[in-house]
């Protein structure tokens, strides 16, 4: 793995990456901004589905924001990879791999989360308990993934 | 401003500042934590900003989105202020003539322009535009405005970093 790694660090793109200064902190702003609305989008409908807000039903709260958060995710994910060609990432740096694994938890629950409200014994009106302890776990796992892709020296500090 | 050169000379000698610059990860923890609320900032206020400007979320009146919005968006950013704050001790002097830095935070205090013209002036207005009827121009300019700024905002945070650390 830290082979493919090498490799993909010696890619004319990825030295492109490296030359075109303004490449990198550009894709980071996307990446950034990207992954706000994704958290953001989370939140808004966590606030419904936890009665902090009670406008609109919670069927319809997911409806309005769930789009925005993959669409979100979508700009996320490709700057994300694109962002891998200038600073490869390994198999064996424990935030990068911790990171992966939250997010395809936090993609499932995101994609639970309205199948679950539409379900509900109200037809979506509210959100039943399993449906907010999803709506949670869903931001908590955003919210982890996001951290952890920021984690490269957590392996340090830990001494690995 | 030697006044001010010596003053953030001083800055860089306090006990908080050395714990910043002088520990393995002390910087790197901050910093993740700095990106993550500078994201969640602009992710809740650009929910606003869309609305204000008609772009989307019209289903929501104003005053509905603001109450959920900005509780997050204020946490978020004072989060990003301490943790930046924190940051900028350990390398005062640097950062004081990173050009990117000084364009961040020129951009951020007109944000908060901003913000107090809207909220002082347009908002007052908001029952007439609430729901359903057009938002008057100036809430749309102060949304449009709110978008761009943090954009920007961002991207210079993510520029300097790239100056100070190449």
């Amino acid at each position: 793995m830290a082979e493919l790694s090498q490799w993909v660090g010696s890619l004319p793109i990825s030295l492109a990456m490296r030359r075109i200064t303004w490449l990198v902190p550009m894709l980071q702003t996307l990446h950034i901004l990207s992954i706000g609305i994704v958290l953001s989008s989370v939140v808004m409908i966590d606030l419904r589905i936890w009665r902090a807000s009670r406008s609109g039903t919670a069927i319809a709260r997911s409806e309005h924001f769930i789009p925005w958060m993959w669409t979100a995710l979508a700009i996320a994910t490709l700057t994300g990879i694109a962002l891998m060609f200038g600073a490869p990432r390994s198999w064996r740096d424990g935030a990068f791999v911790a990171k992966l694994y939250m997010m395809a938890a936090a993609t499932m629950a995101t994609v639970a989360l309205p199948i679950m409200l539409r379900r509900n014994d109200c037809g979506g009106k509210d959100a039943g308990v399993p449906a907010q302890l999803v709506g949670v776990a869903a931001l908590l796992l955003w919210l982890g993934a996001t951290l952890a892709g920021r984690g490269r020296w957590i392996a340090g500090a830990l001494g690995g | 401003m030697k006044a001010f050169t010596d003053f953030l000379h001083w800055v860089e000698t306090t006990p908080l500042a050395i714990l910043v610059s002088q520990s393995t990860y002390g910087f790197s923890a901050i910093d993740m934590f700095h990106i993550a609320s500078v994201s969640v900032v602009f992710g809740m206020i650009a929910i606003l900003d869309l609305r204000l400007t008609g772009m989307a979320f019209s289903d929501f009146s104003v005053t509905d989105l603001s109450r959920q919005v900005l509780p997050w968006t204020w946490a978020a950013f004072v989060i990003a202020a301490i943790t930046g704050g924190l940051m900028f001790t350990g390398q005062a002097v640097k950062y004081s003539v990173n050009f990117a830095f000084l364009v961040k935070i020129a951009l951020i205090a007109l944000a908060g322009l901003n913000v107090l013209v809207f909220h002082f002036i347009t908002y007052r207005g908001v029952a007439k535009w609430d729901r359903g009827v057009p938002v008057p121009w100036a809430a749309k300019l102060a949304g449009a405005l709110s978008l761009v700024i943090w954009i920007a905002v961002t991207a210079y945070g993510r520029f300097t970093a790239y100056y100070m650390f190449p």
